[in-house]
This record gives structure tokens, sequence and C-alpha cells, in this order.
């Protein structure tokens, strides 16, 4: 009975996305309502959903539904595991931030509700199918929505950047469907399940199936931006308005990357893998230099949207070289950081949402003495930012360290010192944002406060809400505009969930372990 | 030789599938015009579509309608599949077409390299 969560939690909000158009002609507010509703009741389905396939409960830890009763190496078959239901359950509560944290923001149109929605269902969709064709349609779904939401800012450069991402973006997903239509001519079937043992009875030496592989793989790293397919990704995320910025950057590489691990340990398996030392080592080797590079490009930038997209590219390096390192660790730790990365860019991108409609702050310059006056999301941003870098405790600890674990398990050194220098990379970006924030005097600011004393701001911060047209900042500052308490607050709540979920670990290999078993039999 | 000539007289669809795909992303990167961008986009895809709707073909098939006796079929998911892909294709182009119109009426040009000179693109 359960099973009719999954395509319920598909269909919800792909059939919600209609309403707020069409209550639009009647009301003008009608999206955030409807958009919230629709969202609340998707992350109770999803707790469920999670409930249901967690060992914890008695119910199978596996959830099948054939759509419309076709039965499965003909119909399209939804299918839900611990893995999925982590992601399910990243797509729900991020859903939900980033409209309590649109509610004020906007983009105040009836449109962007309805693409919100279809986004979410097109995620959901990424997460749960078992179909090979079905996941490129939901892709799509999730491409389209997304040039759409990006382009949806009033500036310009932003149709520019969508516009980019379309080109890239269709070419990966086409490139996918490429690599399906090979494994498909090889196999006869489109059933993730039924392909696997199909290949498996092929042989993983044959050309078409690497074909397949090759194609499918170089699709996703479009999709996901692993360097040098990475181009696309800093204008989308820099020109869309930081709502948009949030919710992509948290959720949509993070699906795909998803949808990568699915096929290459579902489909093609860990044999695969083995029996090609060559696609592995170029995964490897691919991985590390996104790792490396991006983290560099990362170091050159002043804007802060663009050092966040620029570090995604390095995080997604660190998941493909988990993806290839084909060990059991490392796959867990790609799992966690998918997770960990997706809250703390949410966090980031919305601090910097805060940060920039009260301060109008772009740059690291433009951050300079910021705790002082926005003590709260300045410092929430900073949790976001050492869990980015992975000082404990914070999820993005558990992340690095498993896959590290992974790579030394494994007996890839060469991976293993290379996630140590993006660490170490990582660590120089975001301590010139720590520095611009906590001990650097704003230049305009006259002789507010001491230089560098930040014990200080922040037992005044307690006091002087943020973006709060606080009278005793005074003069030179009054053009603050000030910022509703919803939006700090849910960068409060994202930012300490990064680091509660530092003692998730458990929680995570319950989840996943059957999985897992399931990946490396 | 005959090999060669093998190939070109039974497999002639696929070769023309990976020249279509290859001319169309070759259009779309070389090509500054977006609209001609946008139009090797489209090539590129009905490529694909090519490759999909030849995998399905049977010398002698006759459309999957199964009557008694009939056959043999041509496979009908690939054509599903490429019926499927052309939705999506025509939502891309739509799509990508009306951020053209936005991009012209705002900054005047449908080059990309002016655009990119604009907009000060890394």
């Amino acid at each position: 009975m359960s099973d009719a969560l999954l395509p319920l939690l598909i269909a919800i909000p792909l059939l919600a996305a209609v309403f707020p158009l069409l209550l639009g002609l009647r009301f003008d507010s009608a999206g955030w309502p409807v958009a919230m509703a629709t969202s609340l009741l998707v992350a109770a389905l999803a707790v469920r959903f999670t409930w249901a396939v967690s060992p914890a409960s008695s119910g199978p830890q596996r959830l099948v539904h054939d759509l419309a009763g076709y039965p499965a190496p003909y119909g399209i078959e939804l299918v839900g595991d611990g893995l999925s239901a982590i992601l399910v359950l990243l797509i729900s509560v991020v859903a939900v931030a980033v409209l309590i944290y649109a509610r004020t923001t906007g983009p105040d149109s009836n449109a962007f509700y309805s693409g919100f929605l279809l986004l979410t269902g097109g995620l959901l969709g990424m997460a749960l199918t078992g179909d090979l064709f079905n996941l490129f349609v939901f892709l799509e779904i999730v491409g389209l929505v997304s040039y759409a939401l990006i382009a949806s800012s009033d500036d310009g450069r932003a149709a520019y950047g969508a516009l980019k991402y379309l080109f890239l973006g269709t070419t990966g997903a086409s490139l996918y469907l490429i690599g399906v239509g090979y494994a498909f001519v090889a196999t006869g079937t489109l059933n993730m399940r039924d392909m696997a043992s199909e290949l498996a009875a092929l042989g993983y030496g044959d050309p078409l199936v690497q074909a397949a592989f090759g194609f499918i793989l170089v699709g996703f790293m479009l999709k996901i931006a692993i360097f040098p397919l990475h181009t696309w990704q800093p204008d989308a995320y820099t020109y869309a308005p930081d709502t948009v910025s949030a919710f992509i950057s948290a959720l949509v590489s993070t699906t795909a990357a998803y949808a990568l691990i699915r096929i290459a340990y579902d489909v093609f398996t860990v044999d695969f893998f083995a029996a090609n030392p060559l696609i592995t080592d170029a995964v490897l080797l691919v991985a590390s230099v996104s790792i490396v590079v991006g983290s560099l490009l990362a170091l050159l930038q002043t804007e802060l949207k663009r050092i966040f997209a620029y570090s995604s590219v390095a995080q997604f390096g660190m998941i493909l070289a988990a993806i290839g390192l084909q060990s059991e660790t490392a796959l867990f730790g790609a799992v966690i950081h998918l997770v960990g990365h997706g809250l703390m860019k949410a966090t980031l991108f919305m601090g910097a949402g805060v940060l920039s409609s009260a301060y109008g702050a772009q740059t690291v310059a433009d951050y300079a003495g910021l705790a002082k006056r926005a003590p709260i999301t300045s410092g929430m941003m900073a949790v976001a930012g050492l869990a980015l870098v992975g000082i404990p405790p914070s999820v993005g600890t558990l992340g690095k360290w498993f896959i590290a674990l992974g790579a030394v398990e494994a007996g890839s050194w060469g991976v293993a010192a290379v996630i140590f220098i993006s660490t170490l990379l990582t660590l120089t970006y975001i301590g010139r944002l720590l520095e611009a924030l906590y001990f650097t005097q704003p230049a305009t600011d006259d002789d507010t406060g001491v230089a560098g004393d930040t014990g200080d701001a922040t037992d005044d911060g307690s006091i002087v809400a943020d973006g709060g047209a606080d009278s005793s900042t005074a003069a030179g500052l009054d053009d603050v505009v000030p910022v509703a308490t919803e939006r700090v607050v849910v960068v409060v709540v994202l930012a300490l969930s990064t680091v509660a979920l530092f003692g998730a670990a458990g929680l995570f290999a319950e989840l996943l372990d059957p999985v897992f078993g399931r990946f490396f039999q | 030789m005959t090999d060669f000539l093998g190939v070109v007289t039974t497999r002639h669809a696929y070769a023309l599938f990976v020249l279509l795909s290859a001319i169309g992303l070759y259009m779309m990167i070389a090509n500054e015009n977006l609209v001609k961008k946008i139009i090797g986009l489209n090539m590129f895809q009905t490529g694909v579509f090519l490759f999909f709707v030849t995998s399905a073909y049977r010398i002698g098939g006759a459309a999957p309608i199964v009557t008694e006796g009939g056959g043999p079929y041509v496979s009908p998911l690939p054509q599903v599949i490429v019926l499927t892909a052309i939705v999506v294709g025509i939502s891309l182009t739509a799509v990508g077409l009306a951020l053209t119109i936005r991009l012209y009426s705002e900054y005047g040009t449908l080059r990309a390299d002016a655009l990119r000179e604009v907009i000060g693109d890394e």
C-alpha cells in the first residue's frame, strides 16, 4: 500500500504547479500559499516514505511501484530505497526552507511559484524513477524549469547565463540520451534492474556498453558541472535571483550526481569499473583536476556568489572521485557530502542574499566589517563556510572524512592528497571571507567600534537584529534596507543543521546499508 | 573494401546520425549567432532521434499493430521515446528562443561575442 507514496510524491507538486497560475487569474498573491501547502505536504510524505524504507519499520526496505499497473520490464517503474529516501528528504526540506525565505524576497510572481513546484516535482522524479528514459524526461523537466527560473531576474545578464546553461544543459541531456540509446541497443530494455542483469550477461568489456557508459558519464558531468564542463555554472548562479541560486545550487547538481551514482552502481555496477580500469582512471583523473582547478578558480573570484559557484565545482569533483573509487566507504562519504553540500550551499547563498539585500554587499571587499552590523547572518555564513572546509563538528567533516578514508582504503593516495590540498584551498577562500567579515574595517565606516573585537560585536548582535534599521549603528549606514526576520531564521536553522548532522552518520548508515549491500555484493 | 561498402549500404543511417550530430554540435559551438546556435542544437538532437528510429528498423517490418500471422514488426519503444524527446526538444527551442528575444530587446544584438563583450564574461 505504501508504494502509492512514490507516485504521489512526484504527482502532487507537478499537478499543484498549475494552481499558482490558475488562481493567479483571480488573486494576485496565490502563489506562495499554494507552494507552501504543497511543499509541506510533500515534506510530510517524504518523512513517511523515509520511515517506510528505514530498517526501523517492519515494511520492505525497497518500495516498487509499477506506473499504470504495467509490470516491470515493459512499464515504467518507480523505485524507492534508502538512498533515494535521503535525497527526497533533502529536496523536501530545502524546498520548504527556500519558500520561507522567498516569502518577502520573491521573485514575487505566480509564475515563479509554478516553476518552483515543477522543479520540485522534477527533482523528486529523478530521485525515484527506476527507468532510464524516464530519468531523461525528469532531467529535462528540471533543466527547462531551471533555465526559466534563472532568467526570472530583472538583470539581462541572467538571461545570458540561462541561455548558456540551456545550450550546455541540453547537450548534456542529449549525450545522456545517446548513452541510454547505446545501452538500449545492447540490452533491449530501459528498466534499471532489468538492464543491470542484461549487462552482466552481456559482459562489461563490450565496446557498446563502454561507449554507453562514456556518453552517460559525460552527459552527467555537464549537468553536475565538473571542470572543464562547468562553464555554465558561475554565470547561472551569480545572475539568478538569490532565492533561485540557493534552491538550484543546493539541489539540481546534487540530484544529477545522485542519478550518476544510481546508474554507475545500480545499473553498470561495481564490476563494470573493475572490468574497465581505463574508465575508472579517467573518472578519478577528471575528478581530481576538477577538485583542484575548481578550488583555485574559487580563490581567484571577488564576487561572493561566484566563489560559491566555483567551490561547487570542486565539491562535486570530490563526489565524482568517490564514484570512481569503487569503495563502499567513499560512496558513503559521497552521499553524506551530497546532503551536506546542499545544506551548506543553501545557507551560504541565502546568507549572501540577506547581506546583499540589506547592505548591497556583492564582493568580498563589500563584506568588510559586516560581522558587526549583521552578526547573526555573518556568524551563520561563517559556520557554513567552516563546514565547507571540513572543520569538525559539521557534516562537511563527515563527508570529506569518509571519501578520504575510502581513497586510502582503495590505495588511491593521489585522490587522498588532492582532497587534502583542496581542503587547504577551501580554507583559503573561506578564510578571505572570514577575514573580511571579522577582521577588516569597512572603508566607508569612520570610527565605530574597536577593530577586530569580534566578541563584543556578537554580544551586541543579539539585540541588533540583522538588517534591522538600528539607530546605534548611526551615520554612513543609512542605506540599510530592513530584512524580514524569517529570512535570517532560515539561514540560522540551515547552518545549525549542517552542524547537527555531524552526529547523524549512524542514521545515514542505517538507511544506506541495505542499498550498499546490494551495490557491493 | 567490401566491408566498407557493406557498412555504407546497410548502416548509412548510423553514419548520418554521427554526421548530423557532429554538424549540429559544431554549429552550436562555432557560430556566434544565437539563433543559429539554437538551430545547431536542434540538429544535434535530430541526429539523436535518427539514431533511435534507426535502431528500431527491421527490413520488411510492419507497424506494430499485432494481427494474426502478421509480423515481423518494428520495435515501437524507440519510436515512443523519439516522440517524447521531440516534445522535450520543442520546449527547449521555445525557451531558448524566448531567452534570445529577451537578450535582443535588452542588448540589441544576437551575436554571442558582442554579448560577451557587453556583459564582461570571463
